[in-house]
């Protein structure tokens, strides 16, 4: 097996890794660099836990060759917070709001929502769970995060 | 305890011994000849990696072609549109000009997956991968779209009633054929078209049934000139209810019309049970509510309300 060279930008920092030719984006991110906050979830696209951005973009990183992030941009949940460790507004919506419950579906969510409100400020609520609806939250909890978003949009104050 | 898992799909690793990123078409067409056979085209990669995973298939390298140059353009050539073969549902989906004027494309590609797979999947690779069911697949049939086919020896332009042979299966070889491009003619005036989905839930959900149909009308409005009608999964391959078609040659616009054109299309196909998709019975009214619908919604894009 051919190791291959790969460099990319995770979370904004230069990172210079060897990788097997059927590693996974995922598996590198956990397994070799322990950026575990990417969750495992069906590894077949179906469940969305494993969100991450590709060039500021949502793909399922169960489905994505390590290699194709060759000179691309990935950011993951542990790269939303600020340098002073504050957090992203959807991050502290989530929290404000209580949108997890057993927590796993939560980066994949998180991902999404920032990904939509990068590109769309104001989105509506059609808008946001059309964002989410690649992501299975198994304890259903989708009223709150929905909330969350709408939150961290700031068309609504947090629910009293 | 790592020994309960190791026969469940998503314990496997990927058996492959290269990863392979050709720079050019030519250097693409090489690598697979090279491997003769033992080498499969990747470019989004989330029907490949799974089907890896599930063993479905097994080759010793992977040429992405996402490198390749000019393929991950819309373009618009008099009234063609083509797309290139890196072009992926998301561009399709939020394109200006195929919702214009293809819009029920516009509509299947929104409905692929979900929102992470759309962003990466390519609409070339939905088509290659053969499925009765394809989102994309079935209203590029329904526009009489065409395929450009490169190898070593050349370009081949096929329509797409031509590519599918079984579930699956595709006249592309895989070993040494890439395609590179899907070509259509835009809806343009006294045209309409439309797409419609059956499945159990908005994203992420297999569909029971996938409906286009494309109508000219003439100018007056009172006559069907021609239709086209596609339908999936309800056969082994995405295909073209032509009888129904034919009757509906010429026709004038009335009720009766489109449900005699309903009754055929049935006839035409022929669903399985299925735990997944539903039984027999239910999906074979269903085609008949669907062509029915359809027929409307073309019509009605075309300028003729329906009732």
């Amino acid at each position: 097996m051919n190791k291959l060279a790969l460099t990319f930008k995770l979370n904004g920092r230069k990172v210079s890794v060897e990788v097997s030719p059927n590693t996974l984006l995922v598996d590198l991110l956990r397994d070799d660099l322990g950026f575990t906050g990417t969750k495992v979830g069906c590894r077949e696209g179906e469940c969305g836990a494993c969100t991450v951005l590709l060039d500021g973009i949502p793909i399922n990183s169960c489905l994505l060759p390590a290699y194709k992030a060759a000179d691309r941009s990935v950011t993951t949940i542990e790269g939303l917070a600020e340098e002073d460790g504050r957090l992203h507004r959807v991050q502290q919506a989530f929290m404000v709001e209580g949108a997890s419950q057993c927590g796993f579906c939560t980066p994949g969510m998180i991902m999404n929502a920032k990904a939509l409100l990068d590109k769309n400020p104001n989105p509506d609520e059609s808008e946001i769970r059309h964002s989410l609806s690649g992501v299975l939250c198994r304890c259903t909890g989708y009223h709150k995060i929905v909330q969350a978003v709408k939150t961290a949009s700031g068309i609504i104050g947090p629910e009293e | 305890m790592s020994h309960i898992f190791k026969d469940l799909h998503w314990a496997k690793e990927i058996p492959l011994h290269e990863y392979l990123v050709p720079q050019s078409l030519t250097e693409a067409l090489d690598m697979l000849a090279k491997y003769r056979g033992k080498a499969r085209v990747i470019a989004g990669g989330t029907d490949v990696i799974p089907q890896m995973r599930h063993r479905d298939f097994e080759v010793e390298a992977l040429v992405d072609i996402t490198r390749l140059p000019g393929m991950d353009a819309i373009e618009q050539e008099g009234n063609e549109a083509f797309l290139g073969g890196l072009v992926t549902h998301a561009q399709v989906a939020s394109s200006p000009l195929i919702k214009e004027k293809a819009g029920l494309l516009a509509d299947g590609a929104a409905r692929v997956g979900s929102p992470q797979i759309r962003n990466i999947a390519t609409v070339a690779g939905n088509v290659v991968s053969g499925q009765p069911a394809a989102d994309t697949s079935i209203p590029l049939l329904a526009l009489n779209a065409r395929v450009t086919i490169a190898s070593r020896n050349g370009n081949r332009v096929i329509p797409l009633t031509e590519f599918f042979s079984g579930i699956g299966k595709t006249v592309l070889d895989s070993s040494k054929e890439i395609l590179t491009r899907i070509q259509f003619k835009t809806l343009g005036e006294n045209q309409g078209g439309c797409y419609l989905r059956l499945s159990k839930r908005q994203a992420l959900a297999l569909p029971m049934l996938v409906c286009s149909s494309v109508v000219r009308v003439a100018p007056e409005k009172r006559v069907i000139k021609e239709a086209c009608i596609a339908l999936g999964p309800v056969a082994p391959i995405p295909f073209r209810a032509t009888r129904a078609e034919e009757k509906l040659r010429n026709a004038p616009i009335t009720s009766e019309t489109l449900n005699a054109a309903a009754d055929i299309s049935m006839k035409e196909s022929a669903p399985r049970d299925s735990l997944l998709r539903g039984s027999r019975e239910y999906r074979e009214e269903m085609v008949k509510v669907f062509v029915r619908r359809s027929l409307k919604g073309a019509l009605e894009q075309a300028g003729v309300p329906v009732d």
